[in-house]
């Protein structure tokens, strides 16, 4: 077991580096420098000049590299060159946000998806059936930001029932917290929800037409047992995986939503990074990601070497 | 039982998520997140929205542009106008509870001077030194003249910031600024919000009613008019004209508003012509075609309701300082086909670089279609702002869509463009003769003497087009009916002195 885990790490260390490498030289051969953009409308040359000396733009991309590095090791992310604040402290803050809305549009997508898919699939060709392949659809369709303000225009200013953007910490005050997040949860939810479904209405027709189901309809099940307690457990099964898979889908959904919504998150946090050219921010934002996909991905694959032995190296 | 108590909880979770209160704190919606916020760093003019409710000021404008002693309590200018002395007013705190003295001021006055990365230190160029002559008194000696000191006094050079917690905060007092304004600095959190709460010690206290103040900054223009129309937020800057018909409608809304002191228009680049091989550089009749096939009145109506104000000149033409004799041209086709003919041109193409939003693409795409009635082929192209910038930087570009904020003294809104050392003139423009009468309306005083070298100035490079000046922004806050007092200013500028929240 200890080899291979050993294995697997010394394997992420070279694509750390490529990704280092990579998010370093893509932002600086974007377009636009970031001490012309900081120096606002004055354009004052010695301001220029003294942004370009201070975050060491001056100097030769592959030595600016290696400093990064150097800071990196010390475990130091920098500095927003923007608002002079800590990348990692802005990456703490920003995280739990993006997190809580993914998990409640998960928490959406599922409440929907689940029961619509059965229904769907227990009375296939039905109208309500064919109900919820065109919601489904729709929800697939509809593009997020759309809906987005439709949402807001309809909810906040005409019915005044929920506040119309913004966002407030969970830990501060719960109630207004969610009040600002269902909005946003369901705007990020409909896309994975209407995926969702759709996989559920289909892979229980496919539990549905299988022996086993037969069986205990015919020992007596009544008819929503056997769809609760027999077809429905199976046929979640590929339900599961596909929402393992959309997981990156939502966080890039996420960059969208918490733009209309105005939601401190992951997404406005790297988007306005980008615009600003503000670099140690997405250096970091993006450092932090690909290392957090990296970590899961090998915990994913110890896990599995747990679970069966043979996938460690055959020593089974 | 279990079933009653379950639906008296959701029905008082629902009460508690449906209902929400807030008393006395205004809510202000920016277009954008502010940058630094230390006075001396700050770049953003969302920046100086937060600052003008944190941080006060030598001298301060009225809504008519009139300036008058804030933190300062009066000046008088010497005869040879090489000095100036400011009296501090006395009985000022800064938010940490230290005084704000002549030491102070001086203090703040050299910081701007000498912090590295300052943008304050071209501003406070001419100021050579600050000496303390009393603890309310100081005296600023100049290495020349220089009209525009008090106006720039009224802005962020003139804002007061604690030297001790600058001292002690060092590079991280951006963080947590502390000044001598009506609100305090609570919290900051990026992207999100900006708290402040009433200063309880402010030296004018009695013009603040209002408990606290928080800035979110949201980018979308419909998004930040629903949150008000939705009571979320109190007042909204920048509110785009095409929203102004739903905003006069809601009768829970009020729309004042004030023209801008910036203007917008096209920049042509009149830099290494021969590089370029473009008429539109080499060619002053070309350049005047042009502005004969554009009609500013279409524009505003077209792109912007009517909404703005048409101009022609670095200030709009309701200002003191606009050039009467000078007025704005109209549109003329025919005049303009002629003018390419005398130059010996049939068509004329170029590439006019604007920002890539709808309203900047659609104001391109109007000023392509007139000129193009006049034998321009104007080919728009949308570009990303940063990238824009810096094609701007790097002389790559025809024509620029592009303006200006606006500064209260003239001299802001021009010398940096038109003289030939300027900062922002990075299209190219030289003459000699302007440069040495925009350098003179700097050291010169007195309305009169300093209107008379604008005006020569004028004369000399409007004619020139390397700058198509075309409208200036109305300047629109939509707020809610509840809040009273408020007054629109034409530096853009929220203020909260006298303003009441019922």
């Amino acid at each position: 077991m200890l080899p291979f885990v050993v294995q697997r790490v010394l394997t992420a260390i070279p694509t750390l580096a490529i990704v280092t490498v990579m998010v370093f030289g893509i932002q600086r051969s974007l377009p636009g420098d970031p001490a012309v953009i900081l120096a606002g409308e004055e354009q004052d040359p010695q301001v220029i000049a003294f942004i370009r000396e201070k975050y060491r733009l001056d100097e030769p991309v592959p030595v600016q590299y290696v400093a990064w590095l150097g800071q990196l090791a010390r475990g130091d992310l920098g500095v927003s060159m923007r608002t002079g604040e800590p990348v990692t402290s802005l990456i703490l803050t920003k995280l739990p946000v993006t997190v809580q809305l993914s998990l409640l549009s998960i928490l959406v997508a599922i409440l929907v998806a689940i029961p619509a898919g059965v229904i769907a699939a227990t009375r296939k060709n039905t109208g309500w059936d064919v109900a919820g392949t065109v919601v489904a659809l729709s929800g697939l369709s509809i593009p997020n930001f759309w809906l987005g303000i439709m949402l807001i225009l309809f909810v906040s200013v005409q019915l005044g029932w929920l506040p119309a953007s913004g966002y407030v910490p969970f830990f501060e005050d719960p109630v207004d917290n969610l009040r600002r997040m269902i909005m946003p949860a369901i705007v990020l939810g409909t896309g994975l929800a209407a995926v969702l479904m759709r996989q559920m209405r289909s892979s229980m027709l496919e539990v549905l037409s299988q022996d086993f189901v037969r069986t205990a309809t015919a020992k007596g099940a009544s008819g929503w047992t056997t769809i609760v307690r027999h077809a429905m457990r199976n046929a979640l099964i590929p339900v599961v995986t596909i929402l393992g898979l959309q997981l990156g889908t939502l966080l890039s959904g996420a960059v969208l939503t918490e733009q209309v919504f105005t939601i401190p998150g992951f997404g406005k946090l790297i988007v306005d990074a980008v615009f600003n050219r503000d670099y140690a921010v997405v250096q970091g934002v993006v450092l932090f990601t690909a290392t957090a996909y990296i970590v899961i991905n090998l915990a994913v694959d110890v896990l599995y070497a747990l679970l069966d032995p043979r996938i460690s190296g055959g020593r089974a | 039982m279990k079933r009653h108590l379950f639906r008296l909880l959701l029905g008082t979770a629902l009460v508690a998520l449906l209902g929400s209160a807030s008393a006395q704190t205004v809510r202000v919606g920016l277009a954008e997140d502010p940058d630094m916020l230390d006075p001396d760093l700050g770049r953003t003019y969302v920046g100086r929205i937060v600052f003008a409710s944190m941080c006060d000021k030598l001298f301060e404008i009225t809504p008519d542009l009139e300036i008058f002693p804030q933190l300062a309590s009066g000046y008088e200018v010497a005869d040879d106008g090489l000095s100036i002395t400011i009296d501090v007013r006395p009985g000022v705190v800064f938010h940490d509870g230290t005084p704000l003295d002549a030491d102070a001021v001086k203090y703040n006055l050299e910081r701007s001077k000498n912090l590295p990365g300052s943008n304050r230190a071209s501003e406070l160029a001419q100021v050579d030194a600050v000496t303390v002559v009393d603890d309310d008194t100081v005296r600023l000696d100049l290495s020349e003249p220089f009209a525009p000191l008090i106006a720039l006094l009224a802005d962020r050079s003139g804002m007061m910031i604690s030297p001790a917690a600058a001292e002690e905060l060092g590079e991280d007092f951006a963080r947590s600024p502390v000044c001598a304004g009506p609100f305090q600095f609570v919290e900051r959190v990026a992207q999100d919000r900006i708290t402040l709460e009433r200063f309880e010690d402010y030296w004018d206290a009695d013009a603040i009613a209002i408990d606290a103040v928080e800035f979110l900054p949201i980018p979308d223009t419909s998004v930040r008019l629903a949150n008000l129309q939705s009571g979320d937020l109190q007042i909204i800057e920048r509110a785009a004209p095409t929203d102004l018909g739903i905003i006069r409608d809601d009768p829970d809304l009020t729309l004042p508003s004030a023209a801008s002191l910036g203007y917008q228009g096209i920049t042509i680049n009149i830099a290494n012509p021969e590089q370029r091989d473009d008429p539109m550089a080499t060619d002053p009749r070309v350049r005047e075609a042009f502005e004969l096939a554009i009609d500013r009145t279409v524009i505003n109506d077209v792109v912007f309701g009517g909404e703005f104000i048409v101009g022609n000149q670095a200030v709009p033409p309701s200002s003191p300082w606009y050039v009467d004799d000078y007025p704005i041209a109209e549109r003329d086709v025919e005049r303009a086909r002629a003018l390419l003919d005398e130059a010996g041109y049939d068509r004329v193409a170029f590439e006019l670089m604007v920002a890539n939003n709808p309203q900047s693409v659609q104001l391109g795409e109007v000023v392509q279609a007139l000129a193009g009635e006049a034998g321009f082929d104007v080919t728009v192209r949308a570009t990303e702002f940063a990238t824009a910038l810096d094609l701007w930087e790097q002389g790559d570009y025809d024509a620029f869509q592009v303006g200006w904020s606006g500064r209260l003294d003239p001299d802001g809104n021009i010398h940096s463009f038109q003289t030939c050392e300027g900062n922002l003139n990075e299209h190219g423009v030289c003459d000699e003769e302007t440069s040495r009468l925009l350098n003179e309306a700097r050291v010169t005083s007195g309305f009169e003497a300093r209107y008379e070298l604008y005006e020569e100035a004028a004369m000399r490079y409007l004619p020139n087009r390397h700058v198509i000046y075309l409208y200036h922004q109305q300047l629109f806050f939509p707020h809610t009916a509840s809040m009273q007092g408020f007054d629109a200013y034409p530096d853009g500028i929220i203020r909260f002195q006298g303003v009441t929240v019922d």
